[in-house]
Parts: structure tokens; C-alpha cells; sequence
């Protein structure tokens, strides 16, 4: 699975839904995910991915890691990889 | 004053999944106590335990509450859960507003605090998932509970080690009685059979390599359990105009702290809260036939509660019947009180009195009817059940028949 495939996955587990229905457009709450499934979604992502992401759940558009879409998420996770991994 | 009944019971624990199996088991003398069975046995001293066998947490909750609820707190919402269809309460509107829970625990999610320890110092991982929190505080399944049957009155967790449960329960009386909460939820739970758990009381060089014998002369300590016992309190009037089975009356409770050693128990500080009870509900002491006794089968625990029975029954202590059902379900340590209550409603309830098995020897120091190894029919009235804490903190309750 590639990144996006991986990222859908983790956030349509989240949000209880089938692959599918999760597009790059959809954001965390069009999905119903609530705080508490946002910060286990990224733990998730750390898991997943091997990164570590910067968010703090207190202010969760502040941070560095743009979460407002899937496709926000995605290029983050692509942009941290490129970071950590190097 | 209000009476306080019970109308619904729960339990999950080494002898059965809901009351009736472990009501039976108790009849039956049944032993729940075997081989531990988990990560790291291999390297404890003390390889047995009332473990729950069997139990597959994926058939009872979906992967979103597992991520939330450790061991103990599963154990608490099953055994709630039967207690609460049992009961046949519901809570809406203002009985929703002023009844609350109280649950007895001493070890909070003792599992998922081992292993998130384990994989952040032995596995050298840098992060946990980040319920960890959440899932082991010891008020979580008091919290779940209050969530699942949309209870918003005064809800907490009680923890006095061996007496939380008890503590718990005469908390939670006293509300129903003073008028406070129509009904409570209350009880306790434990889950600490896991290697860091078994592993710090190991230390203590207090436990049994093979069975808990309570008030056997060859007794050599104590057993850990596991589980969880969850009953409805309720105010007499309230289950009374709904029209509710009452499985039993709860009649005295008192608790008394020794104020001397912080293990070692004391005669008196169990003698207080024994008679403290008695006097709590004016029972005349003749009228109890039946004490659950705290019997965690340490030396020192059960000559001192023999003690302390004799002192305060006097010749009617040779009357009396007292038994320690931990020798079957081990000690379950913040939950024990909850589960030992059963044995108490299946004295009053049924007429059988639990026996105390693997009872090799008399013992002079406990020279009372501890009812050795086989169950008993007697027809009683009024029962109590003795929890003594490590701390020193002694909780008794009293039940009579409904």
C-alpha cells in the first residue's frame, strides 16, 4: 500500500467507515472523527509511518501538521518522512 | 432513614462467568484457582492465581471500547450489565440526576500499565497509545459504568486496598439510606494478574506457591483473583413501587482504621468495625448466623479475624458459621468485598451456607465453624461480611434476609 492508501485506511478505521467512502477531500469532521479519535489516528500515523508527528490536541491547527483534509494529511506524512528518514 | 435493598447482582470471576455459575461453583466447593497463564509467567515465584479462563474481551465489546477499557474495566461493565437486567431499573430524569456509582478498586489497569512499561524500558519504544491514561485510571470503570446506564449523580472509586470494595458498598449505602441517591451502583473490580502485579506481591513474601487454605493450620498465604461483583442499592420504597425482586436488605455498616502497622493486622481495629456494624443496624449479635470472613489464608490474617470474631460474638461466636470463599475464587484484592457479597445472598437467598475448601488441619488460634470444604443448608437471617485492609483500613457490612 502507498502512503495515501495507508492514510485512508487508518482515518476510515477511525471514523468506522469503508475505504471507500473517505476521499482527499474529506476532513476530520465531515468523517464524524472526534478529538480523541484524531489524536489516536495520529498515533496511528507514528506507528505506521515511523515518524514522529508534531500536534498538540489543545491546538490542533496550530501545529506545524496540517490536519484539515486527507490530503493535507498525506503531504505532511510525505514531508515528515522526508525529514526523519533522511 | 430509608432501608436499602438489592435488586440486581453481577460478577465475573475464576469460579463463573454471571452469579448463578459462581453461586454453583461455590456449592459445588469448586477451586477457580490454577495455573497463571500470561506473558513473563516463567520468571515469577508464584505461578497460580484465580485467574478468569476462558474470557474473550472481542465477543463483549467492539474495537473502539478496547482501546478505552483495560481488564478491569471489562470486568466491571459485564458484571454491571447483569446486574442492572437483574435489577430492571433504568435511569431517566431526575433518578438519572441524583444516582450515581461507587466502585471499589485498588489496582486501576494494572495490565496496561505493564505493558506500556514493557514496551517503552524493555522494548525501548518511544511512544504508547495515547489512551493510555484513560484506560488505567482507577476511576474508569466507575466512569464507564456511569456512561453505559446514564447514572450523573456521585460517582468515584473508593481504594483501601483489600477493604475497597467493602469501603465502597457502605459509602453507597449510606446514600441510599440518608436519603441522598434513590440507587446506587456500586461493588468493585480487580485485574491485577499480570507479571509486574504478581511481581510486587511476590515481595511481600506473603503468598502461596499452592492453594489458599484459610484457617487451616498448613495454610502458607494468600492467592490472587480476578474479577468484578456490581450490585444495585436502592431505596426499599423505590423497589418496592416498581415492583423488584429484593435479593437481600442491607441492614449495618461500619469501618474502623487500626491506626497501628501498615500490614500487620490489628484485633481491635476488626473487633470495632465487626461491632460497629452491629451496632450501626441494632442487631442483636444472636441473630447472625453467617460471617463471610475476610480469610485471605496469611498466618496472621485469620487468627487475628478469629480473634476478633470470638471477642466480639463471645459464646455465640460458637453458633456461628464463617467461611472464606477466597480459598475458591482467590483474593481479589479492591473487588473481593463485591464478590464475596455473593456468598452472603446465596446464605440469605437460598439457604446454603459457602464452604472454606482446601481446609487440611485445625488450627487453634482459628477454632471456629469455618464450614470446611463442603457447602452447608442452614437457613439464616442476618449475615455480614468482613473486609480488613492493608493500611489497617477494616470495612463491615450487614445483610439480612429480604
Amino acid at each position: 500500500m502507498n502512503v495515501k492508501d495507508q492514510v485512508i485506511a487508518i482515518v476510515a478505521e477511525q471514523a468506522l467507515l469503508d475505504p471507500s467512502d473517505v476521499t482527499l477531500e474529506s476532513t476530520p469532521e465531515s468523517l464524524g472523527i472526534d478529538s480523541l479519535g484524531l489524536v489516536e489516528a495520529i498515533f496511528a500515523i507514528e506507528e505506521t509511518f515511523d515518524i514522529s508527528v508534531p500536534f498538540n490536541a489543545n491546538e490542533p491547527t496550530e501545529g506545524d501538521f496540517d490536519i484539515s483534509s486527507v490530503a493535507k494529511i498525506i503531504a505532511g506524512i510525505e514531508k515528515l518522512m522526508a525529514e526523519q528518514k533522511s | 432513614m430509608k432501608r436499602v435493598v438489592i435488586t440486581g447482582a453481577g460478577t465475573i470471576n475464576a469460579l463463573g462467568s454471571d452469579v448463578p455459575s459462581t453461586m454453583q461453583a461455590m456449592r459445588d466447593g469448586h477451586c477457580g484457582i490454577g495455573p497463571l497463564d500470561f506473558q513473563d509467567v516463567d520468571r515469577l515465584a508464584i505461578k497460580i492465581g484465580g485467574q478468569v479462563q476462558g474470557y474473550e474481551p472481542d465477543a463483549h465489546f467492539n474495537r473502539q471500547q478496547l482501546s478505552l477499557y483495560d481488564r478491569f474495566t471489562q470486568f466491571t461493565l459485564l458484571a454491571a450489565r447483569q446486574a442492572m437486567a437483574q435489577s430492571g431499573i433504568e435511569f431517566t430524569g431526575e433518578l438519572a440526576d441524583r444516582s450515581g456509582v461507587i466502585l471499589g478498586n485498588s489496582g486501576g489497569g494494572l495490565t496496561t500499565q505493564d505493558e506500556n512499561f514493557r514496551a517503552v524500558y524493555e522494548d525501548g519504544k518511544n511512544r504508547v497509545h495515547p489512551f493510555v491514561v484513560p484506560k488505567l485510571m482507577n476511576n474508569a470503570a466507575a466512569s464507564h459504568v456511569s456512561m453505559e446506564f446514564n447514572l450523573r449523580g456521585p460517582t468515584f472509586t473508593v481504594s483501601t486496598a483489600c477493604a475497597s470494595s467493602n469501603h465502597a458498598m457502605g459509602q453507597a449505602y449510606q446514600m441510599v439510606r440518608s436519603g441522598m441517591a434513590p440507587a446506587m451502583i456500586t461493588g468493585g473490580s480487580e485485574a491485577m494478574l499480570c507479571f509486574g502485579g504478581v511481581k510486587a506481591w511476590e515481595g511481600l513474601r506473603v503468598m502461596s506457591k499452592d492453594a489458599c487454605r484459610p484457617f487451616s493450620a498448613t495454610r502458607n498465604g494468600m492467592v490472587q483473583g480476578e474479577g468484578a461483583g456490581i450490585f444495585v442499592f436502592e431505596d426499599y420504597d423505590h423497589a418496592h413501587a416498581r415492583g423488584a425482586d429484593i435479593l437481600a436488605e442491607v441492614v449495618g455498616f461500619a469501618m474502623s482504621s487500626d491506626a497501628a502497622d501498615i500490614v500487620m493486622p490489628s484485633k481491635a481495629g476488626a473487633a470495632r468495625a465487626i461491632s460497629g456494624a452491629l451496632r450501626d443496624g441494632q442487631i442483636d449479635k444472636t441473630r447472625v448466623s453467617y460471617v463471610n470472613a475476610h480469610g485471605t489464608g496469611t498466618a496472621a490474617n485469620d487468627k487475628t479475624e478469629c480473634a476478633a470474631v470470638a471477642d466480639v460474638f463471645g459464646a455465640h461466636a460458637d453458633n456461628l458459621m464463617i467461611s472464606s470463599t477466597k480459598s475458591m475464587h482467590g483474593h481479589l484484592i479492591g473487588g473481593t468485598g463485591a464478590v464475596e457479597l455473593l456468598a452472603c445472598l446465596m446464605a440469605l437467598r437460598d439457604g446454603i451456607i459457602a464452604p472454606t475448601i482446601g481446609y487440611e488441619e485445625p488450627d487453634p488460634e482459628c477454632a471456629l465453624d469455618v464450614v470446611p470444604n463442603v457447602a452447608r443448608e442452614a437457613k439464616v437471617d442476618v449475615v455480614m461480611s468482613n473486609a480488613f485492609a492493608f493500611g489497617g483500613l477494616n470495612a463491615v457490612m450487614a445483610l439480612a434476609r429480604a
